[in-house]
């Protein structure tokens, strides 16, 4: 539905979007993933037909985003970045300009238009100001717009950001029940977002695509990263010797991170590739008689995994390149 | 067009929200109320020709007020993007704000017809309704210059006060410059003659009665040029 090749935009001398290739089927959800800067929202944008590609291209529902951008447009729901809004109309009267203006006839647009309201949960705010709205609100009439034609392809950029829990859930579990009927590509740079929503996730960092697959792939390649923490009385130096002989773990390293509790030992133990070394780090503590206070799995976080993801990626092409 | 019409309509009913555009119209309106109540007494002559010319001044302040949010707004708090990912372009969008902002000119203008109706009344003997006429005809004429002048200066920049700025600056320098230096006797014949080729002496002739397709060429032609010129700025975006 979406098939992306080679696309790049530069922006004078940077290069924001760096020969991306990808291809989303219909009716996927696909999370784009990436630190801010990333990116992400140049691409959307070139998707969305904003901004033009500096090369390379993209089909949309058939249609290329710069020869036949008229068709794609009509194909398409955007939200952007920030959910710019007209804020001195009404919630209705808005999305009935926004049906106006894709040339919707007036019953149809009526139709759509309870339709999108009591999808998105406009209901309440139905004939309110915009200006008064919650940015909860305002982005639920965003995304009320982006659907109000029925578009078969959805581009949400960064539709949860600036919600509160509550209202991210809401969101989460709509674009979840659009997925099938639409094709669905957001940003975001929240990690469990994707892994709650989408059907697969692009990671991009620096303008490339970093990696790309299932969220329980990347949760996989997370996993790897994980550490195990420990907290125990013990003296530090044996600890840390004693962690380094238990099986499966690759290194240990010393934290002092134990709130002014001197008599308390805090270390990580990074495990080799495949193991699980919590239960053998616990019975191990134990046997030494050490009164164990923590141990937890610490998975790495967003930015960890991005420096991983991309120092491999970087090693790859070094390593290519000299072969 | 269906398009445009629909921005337009956007267009002008925002006016109504925005204390700025009633600010404009109070000011508009009561300027040329204390100009025609000195026109008003007994004893003048029952035209409007100088009330016209004043108009033309109050305009060279008040459409770019009008028209700088049109395209400014829009950049500055990223609504464009919506705008410009609909299936709309570039033309449709311009087309829209001018018309919308021409509309509301229009309706400020209205109340000035009580003018006309006080003189008709009042007038003895009976007032020439031709050279009114004329003259509304060219106050529109001047208004889509200007407002097309206004929406070309928004289209550039993201900041409202600039826009209104650069177009008070550009209409001042096509309209009130032209019409200063043509009233000093010691013009070099060059200047005069640019002078008349501006706004002002066009415009007095509309305001005489005076229907000259010269000058209808020269206000379509000028408002087809910043229309043109305001739809390559939103397309250059593209080119960047």
């Amino acid at each position: 539905m979406i098939s992306v090749s080679e696309l790049t935009k530069v922006y004078g001398q940077t290069v924001a979007v760096d020969r991306i290739t990808f291809e989303v089927p219909e009716g996927q959800i696909v999370g784009f993933l990436g630190p801010n800067g990333a990116g992400k929202s140049t691409t959307l944008r070139m998707l969305a037909c904003y901004l033009p590609p500096t090369s390379g291209g993209a089909k949309i529902a058939g249609y290329d985003i710069f020869h036949e951008s008229d068709k794609v447009r009509e194909k398409l729901g955007y939200l952007p970045e920030n959910c710019p809004l007209y804020t001195e109309m009404k919630v209705e009267e808005y999305l009935d300009f926004r049906g106006r203006l894709r040339g919707m006839p007036r019953p149809e647009r009526r139709k759509r238009i309870d339709y999108v309201v009591e999808r998105c949960w406009l209901g309440p705010v139905r004939n309110r100001t915009i200006s008064h709205l919650s940015k909860g609100y305002r982005q639920r009439v965003g995304l009320a717009d982006a659907l109000l034609h029925n578009p078969p392809v959805l581009i949400l950029d960064e539709p949860t950001i600036g919600l509160d829990p509550t209202q991210i859930r809401e969101t989460r579990r709509l674009i979840r029940e659009l997925g099938g009927q639409h094709t669905v590509m957001l940003s975001t740079h929240i990690l469990p977002e994707v892994e709650a929503v989408c059907d697969r996730a692009i990671v991009i960092a620096g303008g490339r695509i970093a990696a790309a697959g299932t969220p329980e792939e990347l949760r996989a390649s997370r996993r790897m990263q994980a550490r195990v923490l420990v907290e125990c009385r013990a003296p530090a130096k044996e600890l840390k010797s004693v962690l380094e002989r238990v099986s499966g773990v690759k290194e240990v390293e010393l934290l002092d991170s134990t709130g002014g509790d001197s008599q308390y030992t805090r270390a990580a133990a990074r495990p080799r590739e495949g193991y699980d070394i919590r239960e053998e780090i616990a019975r191990t503590v134990i046997q030494h008689g050490w009164p164990l206070r923590e141990l937890r799995l610490e998975h790495a976080t967003l930015e960890e995994f991005f420096v991983q993801v991309t120092a491999s990626q970087a090693m790859a092409r070094t390593t290519g390149g000299a072969a | 067009m269906k398009r445009a019409t629909v921005i337009a309509r956007r267009e002008l009913t925002s006016y109504f929200c925005s204390p700025i555009a009633y600010v404009a119209m109070a000011l508009f309106l009561l300027a040329t109320g204390i100009f025609f109540r000195n026109d008003f007494q007994p004893g003048q002559v029952a035209a409007m020709r100088s009330l016209f010319e004043w108009m033309v001044w109050l305009m060279v302040f008040v459409i770019p007020v009008l028209c700088m949010g049109l395209l400014a707004q829009e950049w500055s708090s990223g609504t464009i993007e919506t705008l410009l990912t609909a299936p709309v372009d570039e033309t449709d969008v311009i087309l829209g704000k001018f018309l919308g902002s021409l509309t509301f000119f229009l309706i400020l203008l209205t109340p000035t017809l009580i003018y006309v109706v006080m003189l008709a009344l009042y007038a003895s003997p009976a007032f020439d309704l031709g050279p009114v006429l004329s003259g509304y005809l060219g106050i529109i004429l001047v208004a889509t210059l200007f407002t097309s002048v206004g929406l070309f200066c928004s289209s550039l920049t993201r900041s409202q006060v600039v826009a209104a700025v650069a177009a008070v600056a550009i209409l001042s320098l096509i309209t009130i410059a032209p019409k200063i230096a043509s009233e000093q006797a010691m013009l070099p014949r060059f200047w005069r003659d640019l002078s008349d080729q501006l706004v002002f002496r066009r415009y007095s002739d509309f305001s005489r009665g005076v229907l000259d397709s010269a000058h209808f060429v020269f206000f379509l032609a000028t408002t087809a040029m910043f229309l043109f010129l305001s739809t390559k700025v939103l397309e250059s975006r593209r080119w960047k």
